[in-house]
């Protein structure tokens, strides 16, 4: 089991206000709450925000469900750069005696598992996973690309945190370019800048800065500074609680790494390049809740229209 | 650096570079990034290099320079075997 990190004074008080005040419901596991009413429709409005800003620049909107083919994870990478944070579906299979045996364990909260087989399935670890394959299957991209917009889908993380704004499922919004290198990466830079306006038209001091994703042990520590020094990632940062900033998006540029691993062809026969924007639903709505206040009724004008247009 | 150390350099290459050039025709300057290894290939190179020679990069060599090319590799493998003399 991941040992859960600690939260701080200040992110240990904000979740409590947070549960106390019904924005969101205790489920006893550290990183998963259910939400209230208040905080859902917080959260529908950037959903909202987000799928007209996507649509209105021609984004082909995909949806999937919370869940990836097991073999697609396989082929991804994933269990290579981050095997710490990935979680596998497993589900009974066997007699009615080890059924038996099986709840008798589990009723007494002793392990289970032996009764457990690996099924096809694993949580989705990133929202954009599904559309690489979705896309490849199609055949070659037409000349400039493609633009999809695969929604705010549930993604897992095994990082249980007393931390709010580090949950372990949470609703990560992502709009996916693939296309020609040049194309994408200009499409990548354009909308970090549309998004740190996007944040700061709804009142959050949102910076730009460089970052690198959580790699695993020490080979991953080269990939991050690698990832760093090229500016391959670069993340929207707030300051919700703790030490640090926290970061609401990030605009992940991939190069061939996906073209390569799903088959993805340009229009003239070239490996496509491809990148990601991933916006968290949830962190938004707590940056937006910790500068304006707990109540969104009484957020100023501007930045309600922006979640509710008329 | 003994020429015995560049060929066992070359071998962690071959095995784990995963380049599509013949490794053997590579000068000790080439930059195998531009030859086509892979961020992740990198990663395996510097923990077969770790293994072969019964070393540990320090933190501060864990990065894309230090794995650039034969010559790169060579400079910290000196560098570790200097340190440790």
């Amino acid at each position: 089991m991941a040992s859960p990190r600690p939260a701080t004074a200040d992110q240990a008080e904000f979740l409590e206000q947070l549960l106390g005040d019904g924005l969101l419901v205790d489920s006893g596991v550290q990183g998963i709450y259910g939400k209230g009413e208040r905080f859902e429709e917080v959260r529908m409005g950037i959903d909202a925000l987000l799928t007209r800003t996507a649509a209105g620049l021609g984004a082909e909107r995909l949806r999937f469900p919370p869940l990836l083919p097991r073999r697609q994870l396989e082929a991804s990478g994933y269990l290579s750069s981050f095997p710490h944070l990935a979680g596998s579906i497993f589900a009974f299979e066997g007699t009615e005696a080890e059924a038996a045996l099986q709840q008798e364990r589990a009723g007494a909260h002793e392990d289970w598992s032996e009764f457990q087989q690996m099924t096809d399935l694993v949580l989705m670890p990133a929202a954009c996973y599904p559309v690489y394959p979705a896309i490849a299957a199609r055949g070659a991209l037409p000349p400039g690309g493609v633009f999809v917009d695969a929604g705010g889908s549930w993604v897992f993380r095994h990082e249980p945190s007393g931390d709010p704004a580090r949950l372990q499922m949470f609703h990560q919004h992502e709009l996916v370019r693939l296309g020609e290198p040049e194309r994408v990466l200009q499409w990548r830079d354009e909308w970090a800048e549309r998004g740190l306006e996007l944040l700061r038209r709804l009142g959050l001091a949102a910076e730009l800065d460089r970052a690198s994703d959580p790699f695993f042990g020490r080979g991953g520590r080269m990939l991050a500074t690698n990832q760093r020094e090229r500016a391959l990632k670069l993340e929207l940062l707030v300051q919700i609680a703790g030490p640090e900033p926290t970061a609401l998006a990030s605009f992940n540029h991939h190069e061939d790494h996906f073209g390569s691993t799903y088959g993805i062809e340009l229009a003239d026969g070239g490996v496509a390049h491809t990148a990601c924007l991933g916006f968290g639903h949830e962190r938004i709505v707590l940056a937006l809740l910790r500068t304006h206040g707990l109540d969104p009724g009484t957020w100023p004008e501007p930045v309600r229209r922006e979640l509710s247009p008329a | 650096m003994t020429g015995a150390m560049r060929i066992e350099i070359r071998r962690v290459l071959r095995d784990h570079a995963r380049l599509p050039v013949d490794v053997d025709s590579l000068r000790d300057d080439a930059d195998l990034f531009q030859l086509g290894m892979t961020s992740h290939a990198s990663v395996n190179v510097m923990l077969a290099l770790e293994d072969a020679f019964d070393i540990e990069f320090p933190d501060q060599m864990l990065k894309r320079s230090v794995f650039e090319s034969v010559d790169g590799i060579a400079r910290a493998l000196d560098e570790l075997e200097s340190r440790a003399a």
